[in-house]
């Protein structure tokens, strides 16, 4: 399904979700354009993995509207996770089961054609074509982490959302990671990572937006990041000194 | 203003009641004074099935409006329906002892009471075990539904059962005009009760909750 | 049909798991024997007095062997937040519950498979014969149809493990009184006339809690 071209790949009005009287979202409003890297940081609990599980179809909102690709979540919701890879700090692989029994299984889902090649492609992307037919069990995490970043591209995604994707991954790995979000698949590839580490998300990204206590308290686009500034925008919120207006 | 013209109603409907059920109503022939729990039984058992229905009715409307007032309603009719079942089923074994020799037999009507009663424990027990208020409102509302919809076809599986083999019969034989009216007096009776019981009970978890969302911004700051 | 196809590598997906460590299958079958020969010991009567308790023992075993089993179905999910995983994926929450259903439903039946001829060798009653087996699947089904639903439910409580039997056992009441009463006609062998409203009231339960089940599963699992 084709998208406008000027169309922002994701469009978030007025989200809000709330788990009882709990309210992890409150009044969010974002754009992300087709292409670009968003970085979300906050605190613990401030609401990355809520905001990331919703633009997955994971979770309802509770309020607002949110647009992946042109297509409202409220009605279209299969044919947005089509479109959908998620990388998550949980591997979302069965340890049963081979890793090609594995990438089998989610091509069948995600109704990949021709899955041998493709496994075969994403497997080479990570770098564990040795380990193609060990079980996962028998991996180490590091290694699982790979697989489920190959499992995550399978069916070439337009938008991929990573929830702290660096928890229990290496330095090596990390780089690994971002290498094969750019080779794969061609550069309109829309990217949103959560992070409540500064340093190593703000060299991939080109927008940046601050969490806390489900709201966005600090907006930052283009390249020219001052680092200082958000530093001290980050700082803030993480210490709890009140929220920083937009 | 309306509570209290209902717990007026409400008490003097009980007084009445209690005086037909000792003075105004004769005593049963074949029974003896025994049978005059069944004043008490019958208007109990209405209750407990009439409660479940309201814990169906804010089951749906939860799943449907996802409002978690619904899940308060649902919940404190519950916790009304299950005592009121549990008295139901005691005052049934009493009346049961000296009228038939035995606490209890498995007929239709008290085994698909008895699994009520289990599903009003599962209900209940669920709630327990979830913490997260929206999950636990989730998941009490499949109990309730799945539950209201079982108790129909444990009735009939029973009944099917019971006309195989011979049974003890339960209850026959009409009823004089005192007697309806004691009946019916004790139906609307206990009706108010629960509603008033309802009407309290809900104001309680409603203030809960208030006092939880205050909580909330508290400690959020 | 897009939903069947789905739901059916799903169930495929859990087949091939459980035939790498067979867990399932080999710890409820353990489970089930122990059961009939423990009902062996608290009641040996005459032969005819366990013929007459014969089908009663073989529905409690196949219930408590079916908790077990429906137990597993969604811990599995669990490890590695799979469920999440299944939940990305563009197929329908209904799809899910269709898939798991069905693997649990193999499960069960593949154990009861085996344990009905051991309760013939330990009983001496003869259980080949196709209203046993008929009645066999249609219960089993209803087991599968609320059992799953209520698994995954389950799973995301604390205390897990007894909160199934807890939630299960009241509502498959009907299946089991079904279920008992159509095995005694048929081990005695009445004619179908005889049994055939016990078949109809479990082929009522199954329709009725396949399609609530289908048509609920999804607030279970989205939150």
């Amino acid at each position: 399904m084709k998208t406008a071209t000027d169309a922002p790949a994701i469009e978030i009005r007025g989200l809000a979700k709330s788990f009882g009287n709990n309210l992890a979202l409150g009044g969010i409003d974002l754009e992300v354009e087709t292409g670009k890297t968003l970085a979300v940081f906050g605190p613990n609990g401030a609401g990355k993995t809520t905001l990331i599980k919703i633009l997955a179809t994971i979770m309802q909102p509770s309020a607002g509207e949110v647009s992946i690709g042109g297509l409202k979540l409220k009605d279209n919701a299969e044919a947005i996770r089509s479109r959908i890879g998620i990388v998550s700090h949980q591997t979302f692989l069965y340890g049963n089961l081979t890793a090609y029994e594995n990438l089998l299984f989610y091509c069948r889902m995600y109704g990949v054609s021709n899955p041998a090649e493709r496994i075969r492609q994403v497997v080479t992307m990570v770098s564990m074509e040795a380990r193609l037919r060990d079980r996962i069990g028998t991996l180490s995490r590091g290694m699982q982490q790979r697989l489920s970043i190959a499992r995550a591209l399978l069916h070439q995604p337009d938008i991929v959302l990573l929830d702290e994707p660096e928890t229990g991954l290496d330095q090596q790995a990390i780089s690994l990671l971002w290498q094969t979000l750019k080779e794969d698949g061609d550069s309109k590839r829309t990217v949103i990572f959560t992070s409540h580490s500064l340093e190593r998300g703000l060299n991939v990204c080109d927008d940046v937006i601050i969490l806390n206590k489900g709201k966005i308290v600090h907006r930052q686009s283009g390249k020219e990041t001052d680092i200082s500034g958000l530093r001290q925008a980050y700082h803030c919120c993480t210490e709890g000194n009140g929220e920083i207006a937009v | 203003m309306k509570s209290k013209i209902l717990i007026g109603a409400g008490a003097l409907l009980m007084l009445a009641h209690l005086y037909a059920i000792f003075f105004y109503v004769p005593t049963d022939a074949e029974t003896g004074v025994i049978q005059r729990i069944f004043y008490l039984h019958v208007p109990l058992a209405w209750i407990a099935f009439f409660a479940f229905f309201i814990v169906l009715v804010g089951s749906i409307m939860f799943l449907w409006k996802r409002d978690l007032k619904w899940d308060r309603l649902s919940s404190a009719s519950a916790e009304i329906g299950f005592l009121f079942i549990t008295l139901m089923l005691i005052s049934g074994c009493i009346w049961a002892k000296p009228v038939w020799g035995v606490w209890w037999v498995w007929d239709a009507r008290l085994t698909m009471s008895l699994v009520l009663w289990f599903i009003y424990a599962a209900y209940l027990l669920i709630r327990a075990y979830v913490s997260e208020d929206g999950q636990r409102a989730r998941f009490s509302a499949i109990v309730g539904i799945i539950g209201f919809l079982d108790v129909p076809l444990v009735f009939l599986a029973v009944k099917l059962w019971k006309t195989q083999h011979t049974g003890l019969i339960v209850f026959e034989g009409g009823l004089v005009s005192e007697m309806m009216w004691t009946l019916i007096v004790g139906i609307v009776a206990y009706t108010v009760l629960y509603a008033i019981l309802l009407i309290k009970r809900v104001a309680i978890k409603n203030c809960q909750n208030e006092v939880n969302i205050l909580k909330n911004m508290v400690s959020g700051g | 049909m897009k939903l069947l196809s789905k739901a059916l590598v799903i169930a495929w997906k859990d087949i091939l798991s459980e035939t790498r460590t067979r867990e399932i299958i080999t710890s409820v079958l353990v489970f089930a024997v122990l059961v009939i020969v423990i009902f062996h010991f608290a009641f040996d009567g005459s032969s005819q007095e366990m013929l007459e308790l014969a089908p009663g023992m073989l529905w409690v075993t196949f219930a408590f062997a079916g908790v077990l089993s429906l137990n597993r179905s969604f811990i599995k999910e669990k490890e590695e937040n799979c469920l999440e995983g299944l939940m990305v994926c563009p197929v329908s929450r209904e799809a899910i519950y269709v898939g798991k259903m069905l693997g649990s439903l193999l499960f069960m039946l593949l154990v009861e498979a085996v344990v009905l001829p051991v309760f013939a060798l330990l009983f001496n009653v003869s259980v080949i014969s196709l209203p046993l087996i008929a009645i066999t699947l249609l219960a089993t089904v209803g087991f599968a149809a609320v059992g799953t639903l209520f698994s995954a439910l389950a799973v995301n409580t604390r205390a897990r493990e007894m909160v199934l039997p807890i939630l299960f056992f009241p509502i498959v009441a009907p299946v089991i009184i079904g279920a008992v009463n159509a095995s005694a006609s048929i081990l005695a062998g009445d004619p179908w006339s005889s049994m055939s409203a016990w078949f109809g009231i479990i082929a009522a339960f199954d329709v009725i809690f396949l399609v609530v089940s289908f048509l609920v599963f999804p607030f279970v699992i989205e939150e």
